[in-house]
């Protein structure tokens, strides 16, 4: 795409086509770009990794306190909620450059997107509240009042439900995005955090910080069906503090960082075991895997750092220090 | 005819069914708050000086923001809380407000009163009895009782606490300064023990006065109690605080201040970043239009225990709740805490602040113990000086 430059300014001649050109070629880089970003919490800035060599390649300036980040319109931006600015983000994943702020409710944690890309659900930690915004224009259409301190969202595979979790309230709100109300409270264990869709879609993960536990919800019958307990050699029980979520590419395993228990635990699906664990940074509270699943990168929120782990060699590979209070990754690869 | 029968049987079955539900709705959770009448340290003038230690206010604050943030989950298993606060004047009149309360139906008492006056309450009632303002250790040793819970950390604890930063620290010659109330002198030998505890080295002890008397002008003087010794720090008790507030920066020594001014350890600080604290930092600020203070997050957290136990089994089993080997409370701490069955004292973490930010936390890291790190912090199992079983 590089080498083709020169050829459309030679034969165009043309201001406006070499502009065209040039966000051509931008537009094809962002696919797979292989950076990976990490949100820190102090720095009101992303890290960014380069997923294949391991090094720190840059920071980018965001809104304040940013948090929660997802890919979106074909992983050639990414959304990035923002507590202390109330706002969105949108940067392109190509140039590092923001190119929106939307207004983004009240104090945003974590968010999710309708199947459309249209409607955000977010989880305003302040006010208990799942906020319904408009992404287009930002503005908030619903506000449903859930448990104290919304954490995890997750919208269902058919859009037609968002789950939210409470870590005052240890509940799990089922809520219906268009009517606005909550279907069903499920109680589970103690500060639940995030969520994963496992077993296809049937099973829905929570983890639950000060429960050290996952607890695994039905999604057919919208209750808990088992509680995953964990136990680390060495690690005391009210260590194991489990925030961060993954679900291999195949589906067979999850893994779940155990928070100030420093390690990461593999969780066979299937059979609910624990078959691996690896030690990472002081708590390791968010798990991302490549696309491929070979590596995972988690953040460690004490130790300011990302630990990349090599999942078949089940071995962290190198940590490699970020902003401060790193809170989330996403890997554009 | 048989439908007829049927609907009405149906319209009567709905009936009362509803019927359950009305009443299945009222089901109320009375907590009971017993507070000293007349407080001195709740004057607004006192108040406006914001000692850390002391209390920000009325000890119903933090009550109120346990229920509201609690509202979700107490209308999802349809329990009405309800507070009947009441204030106490003496020892026997703590004691007839905690059988009166009991009376009422109180599920549980939390209380904010002197040591003795906790004790009568504590004695007059089979409720759980929750302390969420005092922190003397006989509570928790030989005045210790089968129903006497305490959120509030102990003496002990916030000595252990610094005296454990000091290691880390390695600051380890610590000069000491006391104060001329029999409190402060109580608190001091409880200094001294952490510090004996912990391997620090007392340098030299000191007593100090702020006095009308101008003969004794030098007694209040820092520079003169700080000099002609070296040491790494200067601990100074002040239970009324005004002396140590303005004790950091006048030393003899470039060497900080820590203890009643400089560096404290709190139970809470209001702008502590970590573990989901800032939210409970703004919900209280938001509710009660003041900053949370440490005896606020104890009061706070009593209703959470008693909210919490009620929300798993009945009223009358709070108490063998709370004191289930599996009842763990979230107090935004990042730590899951628990009434330790021997004195029935929360295990917690405490907060290292000089009054401004959250410098640390302990207990420190590397500070080890064979069960619970927390029980580092106060009077642990083996020591045996609770004799009250649970």
């Amino acid at each position: 795409m590089i080498d083709n430059i020169p050829l459309r300014r030679r034969y165009a001649g043309c201001v406006l086509l070499i502009a065209f050109g040039l966000a051509l070629a931008a537009t094809a880089h962002a696919k797979d770009s292989g950076k990976v970003f990490v949100s820190s919490e102090k720095d009101n800035a992303l890290t960014v990794i380069d997923a294949k060599t391991m090094v720190v390649t840059g920071v980018i300036k965001t809104c304040k306190r940013p948090r929660h980040m997802k890919l979106i319109e074909g992983n050639t931006k990414l959304m990035v909620a923002c507590g202390d600015s109330n706002k969105a983000d949108i940067i392109d994943v190509a140039s590092g450059k923001s190119v929106a702020r939307i207004a983004f409710g009240d104090d945003p944690e974590v968010f999710d997107l309708s199947l459309d890309g249209k409607t955000a659900y977010l989880s305003a930690e302040d006010e208990g509240a799942l906020t319904i915004v408009d992404v287009a224009t930002g503005k908030s259409l619903k506000s449903v009042p859930v448990g104290k301190e919304p954490e995890g969202v997750l919208t269902s595979p058919d859009g037609k439900r968002v789950y939210v979790t409470s870590e005052v309230a240890n509940m799990i709100h089922v809520v219906d995005p268009v009517a606005g109300t909550v279907i069903k409270n499920i109680a589970v264990g103690k500060r639940p955090r995030r969520m994963i869709l496992a077993a296809d879609g049937a099973e829905l993960w929570v983890t639950n910080e000060l429960g050290s536990s996952v607890s695994i919800v039905s999604t057919k019958d919208l209750n808990v069906i088992e509680t995953i307990k964990f136990e680390i050699k060495g690690m005391r029980a009210d260590d194991i503090s489990p925030v961060g979520i993954a679900l291999a590419p195949d589906g067979k395993t999850a893994f779940v960082g155990l928070g100030r228990a420093n390690h990461v635990a593999w969780v066979d699906v299937a059979s609910r075991k624990v078959t691996n664990t690896v030690l990472v940074g002081k708590r390791a509270w968010y798990v991302a895997l490549t696309r491929d699943g070979s590596r995972m990168f988690v953040a460690n929120g004490l130790s300011d750092d990302v630990t990349v782990v090599d999942v078949a060699a089940v071995k962290a590979l190198k940590s490699i220090p970020v902003g401060r209070v790193p809170y989330g990754v996403v890997i554009d690869d | 005819m048989t439908d007829r029968l049927r609907t009405s049987r149906r319209v009567a079955l709905g009936l009362l069914l509803s019927l359950t539900a009305a009443l299945a709705q009222a089901v109320p959770l009375l907590i009971g708050v017993i507070t000293r009448a007349d407080d001195d340290r709740l004057e607004p003038k006192r108040v406006e000086l914001a000692y850390l230690g002391q209390p920000g206010g009325p000890l119903r604050s933090g009550i109120d923001v346990a229920i509201g943030e609690s509202q979700f989950e107490l209308d999802a298993a349809k329990l009405q809380v309800k507070v009947e606060a009441v204030e106490a004047t003496s020892a026997d009149d703590a004691k007839a407000q905690a059988a009166r309360l009991e009376k009422a139906g109180a599920a549980a008492l939390v209380t904010d009163l002197p040591t003795a006056w906790t004790q009568a309450a504590a004695a007059a009632t089979k409720l759980p009895l929750l302390n969420a303002g005092n922190a003397d250790n006989l509570l928790r040793e030989q005045g210790c009782r089968a129903n006497l819970f305490h959120t509030l950390p102990s003496e002990r604890m916030f000595s252990d606490a610094l005296a454990q930063t000091l290691t880390a620290r390695k600051w380890s010659r610590v000069l000491l300064l006391t104060g001329p109330e029999p409190e402060d002198i109580a608190r001091s030998a409880v200094v001294q023990a952490s510090i004996k505890r912990y391997g620090l080295k007392l340098v030299a002890q000191r007593p100090f006065k702020m006095s009308a008397d101008p003969r004794e002008r030098d007694l209040a003087n820092p520079l003169l109690l700080t000099g002609n010794t070296d040491y790494d720090a200067v601990w100074v008790v002040d239970t009324d605080g005004e002396f140590a507030r303005a004790l950091p920066y006048r030393t003899a020594l470039p060497r900080p201040v820590v203890g009643n001014g400089g560096l404290m350890a709190e139970a809470w600080a209001p702008r502590f970043e970590r573990f989901g604290a800032p939210q409970l930092a703004k919900r209280f600020q938001k509710a009660q239009q003041r900053p949370m203070t440490g005896i606020d997050w104890a009061a706070w957290q009593a209703a959470k225990a008693i909210i919490q136990a009620a929300l798993t089994a009945p009223p009358a089993k709070l108490m063998q709740t709370m004191n289930g080997a599996d009842f763990t409370l979230d107090g935004f701490k990042g730590s899951r805490l628990s009434f330790r069955p021997w004195d029935r004292q929360l295990r917690q973490p405490l907060l290292m602040t000089d009054g401004q930010g959250v410098i640390s936390l302990a207990p420190v890291d590397g500070i080890l113990h064979p069960k619970n790190v927390l029980d580092t912090l106060g009077a642990d199992a083996p020591e045996k000086l609770c004799k009250a079983a649970s």
